[in-house]
């Protein structure tokens, strides 16, 4: 493979400034093998990312001991495929799914906790579980109910408003698979609607986005949450009414999720 | 309102308006599925191909696909149109105008001269009955040229962008990225970010960012940071070097509604532009990416398939002679073009529609990770694109955006591509690349450790 010239060290210190692919070298006008492979792999692991099946049932029995009551439901979308090209699929249950709910006749709930796989499979086999755990607990301390927690396969966002809407849930958190990039594949979003109802707009919905190693910690995350369920209470709403102003630093959003 | 039909064994088919016609013919693609637009089969998809081909050119410009009255694009389209320049094809069908563009006697001055007298949903209706290898044999005899600090779509040459985008604009970071991709000979088209914050302030201060080392080593390049029109006409008030002005358009005026745009707020920021003066050898101003599935994502295009649409874009375009136009082809997602199949042809129909209605057309081949596609989809394109003679492409660092997200082209893709098909970029910039040595005679990167633009890098942070 190609020798490292003297500008190596300069392009290393200057990647500092930016995690963009720069100073890779060439070979001809080629790239050298170790930057191609690179790539190859952080490619390799958000196509994996999207394609990957999340366990459900594994993260079912895993989160038993804290959650007694758990649903598994599906989206309209019957597989990755329709998941993919048709959003309003993934977007509403599964008639057998919308069913089971309807039968339930849930007493009403201060929260429904709701999991997609979204687009990350990973994201939500490393996240879903002790994010759950930390914000259950931290919920319970706040003494507010919560309607059984359901698992969704083949889920897009605005399905949360579906199943709150169903379980008569003042607030619906829907946990989230994100759009996986080339520098990270697990990131998990965390989205939240006041009063949820089937129709509800993007607008009308928040945001906690970028969930990972790297990114927002789970505990920052719950934090965050925790607060905009308080405020989401006290005025009767979510989107874009309703602000993160515990402090001026915005909080990083990702609206290419969808 | 007339009937179309056309008959397949016994199998009658009939298509109740002119849209739905174009939209039964379109060559199969997510979005059309999505908007419930698309042929049931292929069998009724060629049947509508087969009746597209019979439809007199004239056809279109006595039943339009938006309202006139609704619409303001639909307003220009029929109010632009050239009778005089629309006169040698006037007579032909969409089959017939197929042919004749296939025809070796059809050359680029001809084609020029008919761009006027063609509408985009004439160019949109022949795409449809065109292979693939036909959009890049048309296209290829199709010449544009425009020139700003240097000249765009000359025969032989083949142009990028330098997109060195940075998640929170940081100079330092794309400064980098800008010195990087100099020194692969990037950035004829033009040195332009897509800024992580919308507004006057980032949009200066990224402004002053190029303009400074365009001046320091006296590039002949144009720059942009590709804010919203109205940031761009606010900070030409306050005086910032704005060479183009940027804006994202679409093929009908609620899609460009959505993006908060008309015609008349084009219009002004095209002459805001112009008025500075800044152009050497010319006075291009204007920056246009468009893309199909904008019109649907906005649900604003009126039962229009997503490749008309697009294809209405450029008319919005045109009225601006601009410097540079591209699709951003991959971007939207598989909801919209599903898989490197899908991407690849629209790539190219865009390409060939842009440059018929005379539009000096780039593309940006790119994909997201939850489509179907590649890096080895986008080196096909790329060498696709090419060949057509697209006017430039994406430089973006390793192909990995890290603002936007997606993969696209490379500074090393571009070189490829150059290499490889004889290509050179624009010949102003050329030779400032080879003044400064960064290539040599034959266009090869020269390997110097000791670059003058490589010491300017280390400079950078204070390093």
């Amino acid at each position: 493979m190609a020798e490292q010239p003297e500008s190596a060290q300069l392009w290393q210190r200057l990647r500092q400034f930016t995690n963009a692919r720069i100073g890779l070298g060439r070979v001809g006008d080629g790239l050298p093998t170790n930057a191609h492979l690179a790539f190859q792999q952080d490619h390799a692991l958000a196509r994996d990312a999207v394609h990957a099946q999340v366990d459900f049932a594994a993260l079912a029995s895993e989160l038993q001991a804290d959650f007694p009551h758990i649903l598994r439901l599906k989206s309209a979308a019957v597989d990755r495929a329709s998941y993919l090209k048709r959003p309003d699929l993934g977007r509403m249950l599964h008639a057998d799914s919308r069913q089971q709910l309807e039968r339930l006749e849930s007493a009403p709930a201060t929260i429904a906790l709701v999991v997609a796989d979204g687009l990350s499979a990973v994201a939500i086999e490393r996240h879903a579980a002790p994010l759950l755990k930390l914000i259950k607990h931290q919920l319970s301390e706040l003494g507010w109910s919560l309607a059984p927690l359901t698992l969704v396969e083949q889920g897009r966002v605005a399905i949360g408003d579906e199943i709150g809407e169903l379980l008569r849930a003042e607030l619906v958190v829907i946990l989230i698979g994100e759009r996986p990039g080339l520098s990270v594949a697990d990131s998990l979003g965390i989205y939240l609607t006041y009063a949820p109802q089937r129709g509800r707009n993007d607008a009308e919905r928040n945001c906690i986005s970028n969930i990972h190693q790297q990114g927002l910690s789970y505990a920052s995350a719950s934090e965050l949450l925790l607060y905009l369920l308080g405020q989401a209470r006290q005025r009767r709403l979510t989107g874009v009414g309703l602000k993160d102003e515990r402090h001026q630093l915005s909080q990083p959003t990702n609206p290419s999720l969808e | 309102m007339t009937s179309y039909q056309h008959t397949i064994r016994q199998n009658r088919y009939q298509f109740d308006s002119l849209k739905t016609l174009l939209a039964k013919a379109t060559p199969e693609r997510s979005g059309d599925d999505l908007a419930g637009l698309s042929a049931a089969n292929a069998e009724e998809r060629v049947a509508a191909q087969w009746c597209l081909a019979d439809l007199p050119l004239t056809t279109f410009l006595n039943e339009v696909v938006v309202p006139y009255e609704e619409d303001e694009v639909t307003r220009l389209i029929i109010d632009s149109h050239d009778q005089l320049a629309f006169a040698p094809i006037r007579h032909l069908t969409v089959g017939g105008l197929r042919e004749w563009l296939l025809d070796y006697r059809t050359d680029s001055q001809q084609l020029a001269a008919v761009a006027a007298g063609i509408t985009p949903e004439m160019a949109a209706a022949v795409a449809k009955i065109m292979r693939n290898q036909d959009l890049i044999a048309v296209a290829k005899k199709c010449q544009v040229i425009t020139r700003f600090r240097n000249t765009l779509g000359l025969v032989g040459r083949f142009s990028s962008r330098l997109q060195p985008n940075h998640p929170t604009d940081d100079p330092q970071g794309i400064a980098a990225a800008i010195f990087d991709g100099l020194l692969y000979g990037c950035g004829d088209a033009v040195i332009g970010i897509n800024p992580a914050t919308d507004s006057p302030q980032a949009m200066t201060s990224l402004l002053h960012l190029i303009d400074e080392l365009r001046q320091r080593y006296a590039m002949p390049v144009q720059s942009c940071v590709l804010a919203h029109v109205t940031t761009a006409l606010q900070v030409i008030e306050r005086g910032a070097p704005v060479d183009l002005v940027f804006q994202s358009i679409a093929g009908t005026e609620a899609a460009n509604r959505s993006f908060g745009i008309d015609l008349a707020l084009l219009n002004e920021a095209n002459q805001a532009a112009r008025s500075l003066q800044r152009g050497t050898v010319g006075n291009n101003v204007m920056y246009f990416e468009t893309g199909q599935g904008s019109a649907l994502s906005a649900n604003a295009h009126h039962g229009v398939d997503q490749q008309t649409c697009e294809a209405r874009a450029y008319a919005v375009a045109r009225a601006f002679e601009p410097l540079l136009v591209n699709t951003v082809v991959g971007f939207i997602g598989p909801e919209y073009l599903y898989d490197g199949k899908q991407i690849t042809r629209a790539a190219l129909e865009d390409h060939f529609c842009a440059k018929l209605l005379g539009l000096p057309m780039g593309c940006d081949a790119c994909y997201t990770n939850h489509a179907e596609a590649d890096q080895n989809d986008i080196d096909n394109l790329l060498v696709l694109l090419a060949s057509a003679g697209c006017t430039y492409v994406m430089g973006v660092p390793g192909a990995d955006d890290i603002m936007l997200n997606y993969q696209s082209t490379s500074y090393h893709d571009i070189r490829f591509v150059q290499t490889t098909l004889g290509l050179r970029p624009a010949p102003e910039f050329e030779a400032w690349l080879q003044q400064l040595g960064v290539v040599d005679q034959a266009g090869l990167l020269i390997a110097n450790e000791r670059h003058r633009l490589l010491q300017s890098a280390a400079q950078l942070g204070g390093l």
